[in-house]
């Protein structure tokens, strides 16, 4: 099983996810199921099925907004934003039901691109991890310089990332983000549900 | 169009609209039940959180979708926004088949005798319209005692002391506590106050057809999979179909209660998705859509004697929109108190009811539904950090570890909290839309203020190290709890129908549903809104036989 993971994940690129951090995932996942479930197939069921390109994103607004959710879940001993393909979740979303949003991507992350340039000299992406945190921290509580945000708020803009990010992490991963489940995995969170769903989707008599 | 006249139509097909379609079809009228959704389907929306009543932050699974309708809202400053069904500040309940009842938490509570007499028992509220029901707890319980067989609640009500009188007992055995619920017993027992099961709309036993209740972690803002939750498309519905004399319509969205010159509800003109309109002609008219939806029809239903919408000639429709002021606290323990075993709530106290000195009203408090993974992330005390590894490490080390106790303080009716219909703004099939404006009655504070102190109190006697309170606030309160929009009253000059749901002035239009509360008890509405739909119900049939609408 594992044999055949390796074999599918090594001709594909997904876009914010190296080879590396796939592999690890894939063994993190197959040792951690325990009910039998083919975590491995699931894997290559991803690689897929997600897009190769965004549905919305430029892939230069996909990389600043990876590295922004990165710093809102970060990886440490288990897995962050990036793993758990929150990006996806954004993407297709903002391609159907957060139309509503587009605009507030859109300018929020060239305001923050922008802004990051002015005050930084260099790009977020290439920021040290607490240097980004730093220029987070700015735009969360409005203290960023304001040029280049045109009189949008640039907390509403933070907070609607934040929101997204954490949807996209602990949401289902019908939804294009939490990976395999990744979070559930990491709040010991059983899934399927071992009460009540799996007598359900057995089809088994209740 | 004009389609062959019934005895009677019915507008909504939840917890009021269910059980007026089953009493009347039984009783032999033939109904027409018009409900905007469809039959819920469990297998669409199982276990996901971002498609859930609860957390509709893709749209709600139960209805109504973003696509087709809105509604404004006025702010603070006068000026006014739209909001969609997914947004807070739509005060959504649910559309479909069941209404709220499909996707529920299921506590089937009744109120307490002096929900029915708040003036009498605490006088004038300044600012306020608070008022005595024209009908009593005594009046209305032979009517829960009906619901709650009919629709089967699991309750033991052997150590809560302040329940009303019961002529029977729970058709079913209460729930056993979780341990959450076993720490606050003994908290609350130390403390001498008296913890009890809440009852729950939910099979704990198999009954009437039904399975027992299987503990799926994520029950409330969903739909029950096997059908141990009752609601009225899986109680009242089918028996009322089963007489052969109801017909549900689904995707059927109401536009106009068609009353004649001489003031009689003619029938209702509604449309099915991209058709035109179409009218259904009937004898009776029953509105059963919410509160807030309930409302708007009144109000978009204009006519001759009726210049300002059905039964609003005294400015009352759509006043008094109340909620419940929800508050609480939170605190987290040092051992692992998370069980899989859901739902979550099942304990309470109704100690802090009523009675509580210098205050009007109080609410009960009960443990809580589990919260699911995305919506833990808003448990917080004041300052933790929101992102980060901060975030990270509080999810993983409290997920599992964390306690919240809250309640429904009973809101004061505040007449400036309404619903009224849009000029400007329509749906998709070109109606006007709810318009909501004002807020809670500043009184909900203090209220609001002293539950949650109650609960901070306990929650720390559960031994919880770190303890913080939800406390209340001021907004517009509706959501789906939402009641009180077209009261019931002895005075047409202070309210909307008589004391059985029936329109002042329209003989033939009646009422079924939260719209009716006069105050919102300080319990989660449900059992009420049925007690009170079988109420009218009985009402309507005592009046058919008189031949009194024909």
């Amino acid at each position: 099983m594992k044999q055949d993971t390796q074999d599918h994940a090594q001709p594909v690129e997904l876009p914010g996810v190296s080879r590396r951090s796939l592999l690890k995932l894939a063994a993190v996942g197959t040792l951690g199921i325990a009910a039998g479930i083919g975590t491995a197939n699931r894997i290559a069921h991803w690689i897929h099925t997600e897009p190769a390109t965004y549905q919305f994103f430029s892939e230069a607004e996909a990389r600043l907004l990876i590295a922004i959710c990165e710093q809102i879940i970060p990886r440490d001993d288990t897995a962050g934003a990036t793993d758990a393909g929150v990006i996806f979740y954004v993407d297709r979303q903002l391609a159907s039901v957060f139309i509503r949003h587009q605009q507030t991507y859109r300018l929020g992350l060239e305001s923050f691109r922008k802004t990051c340039l002015q005050v930084y000299t260099v790009s977020f992406e290439q920021l040290a991890f607490g240097r980004q945190t730093e220029a987070l921290r700015l735009i969360e509580s409005n203290k960023a310089p304001k040029e280049f945000w045109g009189g949008r708020s640039q907390s509403a803009f933070f907070n609607l990332v934040l929101d997204h990010t954490r949807q996209g992490f602990y949401g289902s991963p019908r939804h294009g983000g939490n990976r395999d489940y990744l979070s559930y995995r990491m709040l010991g969170l059983a899934y399927p549900n071992l009460i009540g769903q799996n007598r359900y989707a057995a089809g088994q008599p209740v | 169009m004009v389609l062959p006249k019934v005895n009677v139509v019915i507008v909504g097909a939840g917890a009021g609209g269910g059980v007026v379609a089953k009493e009347l079809a039984q009783a032999g009228l033939s109904v027409v039940l018009l409900e905007r959704g469809d039959w819920p389907r469990y297998d669409e929306h199982n276990d996901d959180e971002l498609c859930s009543q609860r957390t509709p932050v893709l749209g709600n699974p139960f209805g109504p979708d973003d696509r087709r309708y809105r509604r404004v809202v006025v702010n603070a400053d006068g000026s006014t926004h739209i909001v969609l069904p997914s947004d807070g500040g739509y005060n959504n309940n649910a559309g479909c088949v069941g209404g709220g009842t499909a996707s529920y938490g299921a506590m089937g509570w009744r109120y307490m005798p002096q929900d029915f007499r708040m003036r009498s028992t605490y006088g004038e509220v300044e600012d306020s319209t608070l008022a005595d029901w024209p009908i009593s707890y005594a009046d209305l319980e032979p009517f829960y005692e009906k619901a709650e067989y009919e629709f089967g609640v699991s309750g033991d009500y052997s150590n809560n002391p302040f329940c009303g009188p019961r002529k029977n007992r729970f058709p079913m055995p209460a729930f056993p506590y979780n341990k959450e619920a076993r720490l606050f017993a003994a908290a609350t027992t130390r403390m001498g106050l008296h913890p009890f099961p809440i009852p729950m709309l939910r099979n704990s036993v198999p009954y009437n057809g039904r399975p027992a209740c299987i503990h799926m972690r994520s029950c409330v803002g969903f739909a029950c999979p096997i059908n141990a939750k009752a609601g009225s498309q899986n109680t009242v519905l089918p028996v009322a179909l089963a007489t052969g004399n109801c017909e549900v319509r689904t995707g059927c969205v109401a536009a106009e209660i068609v009353l004649d010159d001489r003031g009689r509800a003619r029938g209702v003109r509604y449309f099915v998705a991209k058709n035109q309109g179409q009218e259904q002609p009937a004898d009776l008219v029953v509105v059963s859509a919410s509160a807030t939806e309930t409302a708007r029809l009144l109000l978009n239903s204009k006519s001759k004697l009726f210049p300002n919408g059905a039964g609003n000639n005294n400015d009352w429709v759509g006043r008094n929109l109340q909620g419940h002021c929800y508050v609480g606290a939170d605190g987290l323990v040092e051992d692992e108190i998370y069980e899989e075993a859901g739902p979550g709530a099942c304990v309470a106290i109704c100690d802090y009811s009523h009675g509580n000195p210098g205050l009007v009203g109080g609410g009960m408090l009960a443990n809580e539904f589990i919260p699911l993974p995305y919506l833990f992330c808003n448990t917080r005390p004041p300052g933790e950090p929101r992102w980060g590894k901060a975030h990270k490490d509080f999810q993983r080390r409290y997920y599992k570890r964390a306690i919240r106790i809250m309640g429904p303080f009973q809101e004061i009716p505040n007449f400036n909290a309404r619903v009224s219909v849009d000029p400007a703004v329509k749906d998709a099939w070109g109606i006007q839309v709810c318009r909501l404006s004002g807020s809670r009655h500043p009184y909900d504070l203090q209220g609001g203020d002293f539950l949650s102190k109650k609960a901070e109190v306990i929650i720390k006697a559960m031994g919880a190290t770190r303890v913080w309170r939800n406390g209340p606030s001021l907004g517009l309160s509706g959501g789906q709890h939402q009641a009180g929009t077209c009261r019931m009253g002895n005075d047409p000059k202070t309210s909307v129908t008589n004391r059985y749901g029936q329109v002042h002035q329209i003989d033939n239009l009646f009422i079924a549903d939260a719209s009716l509360h006069v105050n919102n008890g300080g319990f989660n509405p449900a059992l009420t809104i049925m007690a009170l739909a079988y109420w009218v119900s009985n009402h309507i049939k005592i009046g058919w036989k008189g031949s009194q609408f024909r």
